[in-house]
């Protein structure tokens, strides 16, 4: 089998805070393959930006600490130096944000910043650099771009500036494009066209995507294969038609309860999780998912269950729940939603 | 051109009208603060030569009528007379600005330099002991009161450590202007330079710090990172160049206020003839007709200054640019 194009092992990132250390990712292994598109899906604070601005080793809080390897093409990011790691960022991993409302600097116009980062990574003429950005906003479906290459940011709308984004981030062919809750600040319908949008571009450019949200909706059209985090750790992993059909984890059930629907016919009311995530400073002894799970039983609260295949062929789940038990138990928690999709 | 004309009508026009405020405020608070006769006059005046030279001013006429003829001569025939030397006021301002204007611009350069490279240098240096030091540093140049300061440096090299070898150049204190002796300018200048910019690059190095630390975290910020760009370039490029907005619109108004006089203490310590000393001067011997022109004087500079700060401003953000 084929060396995967990222492979993360036992990532660990923690903040020293004064109230104690903070496990914001804590112990989480997965990879990519190349041309993948992997979600990552989680609620606020489970890790899965942390996970992935440590790929990218963009986190400046002077008290982080990692532990664990970051493997990229071979490498182990980890141990880069500075300047070795600014090679890979941008130019073999490019990253776009959540909101691209304040992610493009104000004083600039949008094709100095194209320009920018097109120069530091290549040995381009004068022009040449300019005649690609043209080219790459045309590519992302700014109308006129030999125009509006010479506004500002503020002069886009936020589904236009997240498309300056994308095309910022696809300037230098990248080979893992990390797209962070990118549609998590535009409007339903922009929403779609971006996600279009990154789909359409992972064809045309071959990178793999790892998309981060915490709306399953958003990774259903277009993710091969879905994480599940909950604080700080994966809790299912598998491709989208085990998630969606055959979800293991009682987080997950959660997680697929809580998505509005329009091709249902019936009305009802979202089911929500309870509760809020644990504190990730003292976490909870057992399953840390245990204080919200409806399913929790004795041996819940005293062992931590492991991320193992149950059900085989690459789906993994963290729960001490049986397979069968699971199904028995999911069927009657979320069974017209799973019945009417099947 | 309609851009032009839309940018300066209304400031012209708000200029008019606060050189018109200012000039009325000064008028009235200046009018009811005393009677500057007596102090023109030896103490033993007869009370007839005291009425005679109230007439010969104007001032025993309706107050209405001693401003507009006060505002005659300032702005119309340009001839008002200074109560106490008899001399023209507007050409006495002329020759004190070139004096100021040498000061603040030398001083000016200083501060920016200086307050950029220790503003830069703590927030480059943040959680090292260095940045607090800094910090403290600067804290202690805005706390330091000008004419003290002013005359501890005219003591040190004017007077206890002159004849030693570092001081040996320093020249009396004075004037001479650039187009005379620019060495002897520059000599003259350049303890008043340092000692008024050591307020300013307190003040603009803790302000300057404070705005690169909360730019950093700003999300365009981890976007020029996440680009591969250099430590550098995107401190000097994207951080520093996002900071200078708010640098440089309270830079503009400081220096319109030390040109239009506000550097008055400097001048009075280092006995430099310029227009904050005739301001000192006048106020001391209530000779309204020059307290009116520097006012008016000092009104004109900010105006002008606040207006290029705008230009600069539009230009620095692209956000505030005229649609």
């Amino acid at each position: 089998m084929a060396e995967p194009l990222l492979s993360v092992k036992d990532l660990k990132v923690s903040f020293r805070t004064e109230d104690g250390l903070v496990r914001a990712v804590d112990g989480i292994s997965f990879t990519v393959d190349e041309g993948e598109v992997v979600g990552i899906v989680g609620e606020s604070g489970s890790g899965k930006s942390v996970t992935m601005m440590s790929v990218m080793r963009l986190i400046t809080d002077p008290n982080v600490i990692y532990e664990g390897e970051i493997v990229y093409k071979g490498r182990n990011l980890m141990g880069l130096s500075q300047d070795a790691m600014r090679e890979v960022r941008g130019e073999e991993i490019a990253m776009i944000f959540q909101d691209p409302m304040t992610s493009l600097n104000p004083v600039y116009t949008i094709g100095w910043q194209i320009e920018e980062q097109l120069n530091e990574h290549n040995d381009l003429k004068k022009g040449q650099a300019r005649r690609r950005a043209i080219d790459l906003l045309a590519q992302v479906g700014i109308p006129r771009p030999e125009q509006r290459i010479d506004d500002h940011p503020h002069q886009f709308s936020g589904g236009m500036r997240q498309r300056v984004m994308i095309a910022l981030a696809l300037s230098c062919n990248p080979d893992l494009l990390i797209a962070d809750e990118p549609t998590t600040a535009l409007d339903v319908t922009i929403q779609a066209q971006i996600l279009e949008l990154i789909k359409n571009l992972k064809r045309d450019f071959g990178s793999a995507v790892v998309l981060i949200t915490h709306d399953l909706g958003v990774v259903a059209d277009i993710a091969d294969r879905i994480l599940v985090m909950y604080a700080g750790r994966i809790v299912e992993e598998g491709n989208k038609e085990q998630i969606f059909y055959d979800p293991q984890h009682p987080y997950t059930w959660g997680l697929l309860g809580s998505i509005a629907r329009l091709d249902r016919p019936k009305r009802r009311r979202l089911t929500t999780i309870a509760g809020q995530p644990p504190s990730l400073i003292n976490r909870p002894r057992g399953c840390s998912f245990r204080p919200r799970c409806p399913q929790a039983f004795d041996r819940c609260s005293v062992e931590d269950p492991a991320l193992t295949a149950k059900v085989g062929d690459g789906h993994l789940d963290a729960c001490h729940l049986s397979v069968e038990d699971k199904r028995a138990r999911r069927d009657a928690t979320i069974r017209p939603e799973l019945a009417e999709s099947a | 051109m309609r851009g032009v004309v839309g940018f300066l009508a209304p400031r012209l026009l708000r200029a008019l009208i606060a050189v018109w405020l200012v000039t009325t405020v000064v008028f009235v608070v200046m009018r009811l603060s005393g009677d500057p006769v007596p102090l023109l006059l030896p103490p033993d005046a007869p009370t007839s030569e005291i009425h005679r030279v109230r007439r010969e001013l104007g001032l025993d006429r309706p107050l209405p009528v001693q401003y507009g003829l006060m505002m005659k001569h300032i702005f119309v025939s340009r001839d008002l007379i200074s109560y106490g030397s008899h001399t023209k006021v507007i050409p006495e301002i002329l020759s004190a600005a070139p004096v100021t204007l040498s000061l603040v611009f030398g001083a000016a350069v200083i501060w920016i330099v200086f307050s950029i490279l220790t503003g830069v240098a703590a927030a480059v240096l943040r959680g090292t002991i260095f940045d607090p030091f800094l910090m403290i540093l600067a804290l202690i140049g805005i706390s330091v009161p000008v004419f003290w300061l002013g005359e501890v440096v005219n003591l040190v090299t004017q007077s206890r450590l002159h004849d030693s070898f570092l001081f040996s150049w320093v020249p009396p204190l004075g004037y001479t202007p650039l187009t005379q002796d620019p060495f002897m300018w520059f000599k003259q200048l350049f303890f008043p330079w340092l000692t008024l910019s050591v307020l300013y690059i307190g003040f603009y190095a803790r302000v300057l710090r404070a705005n690169l630390i909360e730019t950093d975290s700003e999300d365009y910020i981890r976007t020029a990172r996440a680009k591969g760009l250099s430590e550098r370039r995107v401190l000097f490029r994207h951080t520093l160049r996002t900071s200078m907005i708010t640098f440089v619109s309270l830079f503009g108004l400081d220096f319109a206020v030390l040109v239009g006089g506000g550097a008055l203490l400097t001048e009075v310590v280092f006995g430099l003839p310029g227009v904050g000393l005739l301001t000192y001067n006048s106020l001391t011997s209530l000779d309204l007709p020059v307290i009116m022109t520097t006012v008016v004087y000092a009104a004109f500079f900010i105006t002008l200054a606040s207006a290029l700060v705008d230009l600069v401003y539009a230009w620095l953000d692209p956000r505030v640019r005229l649609a």
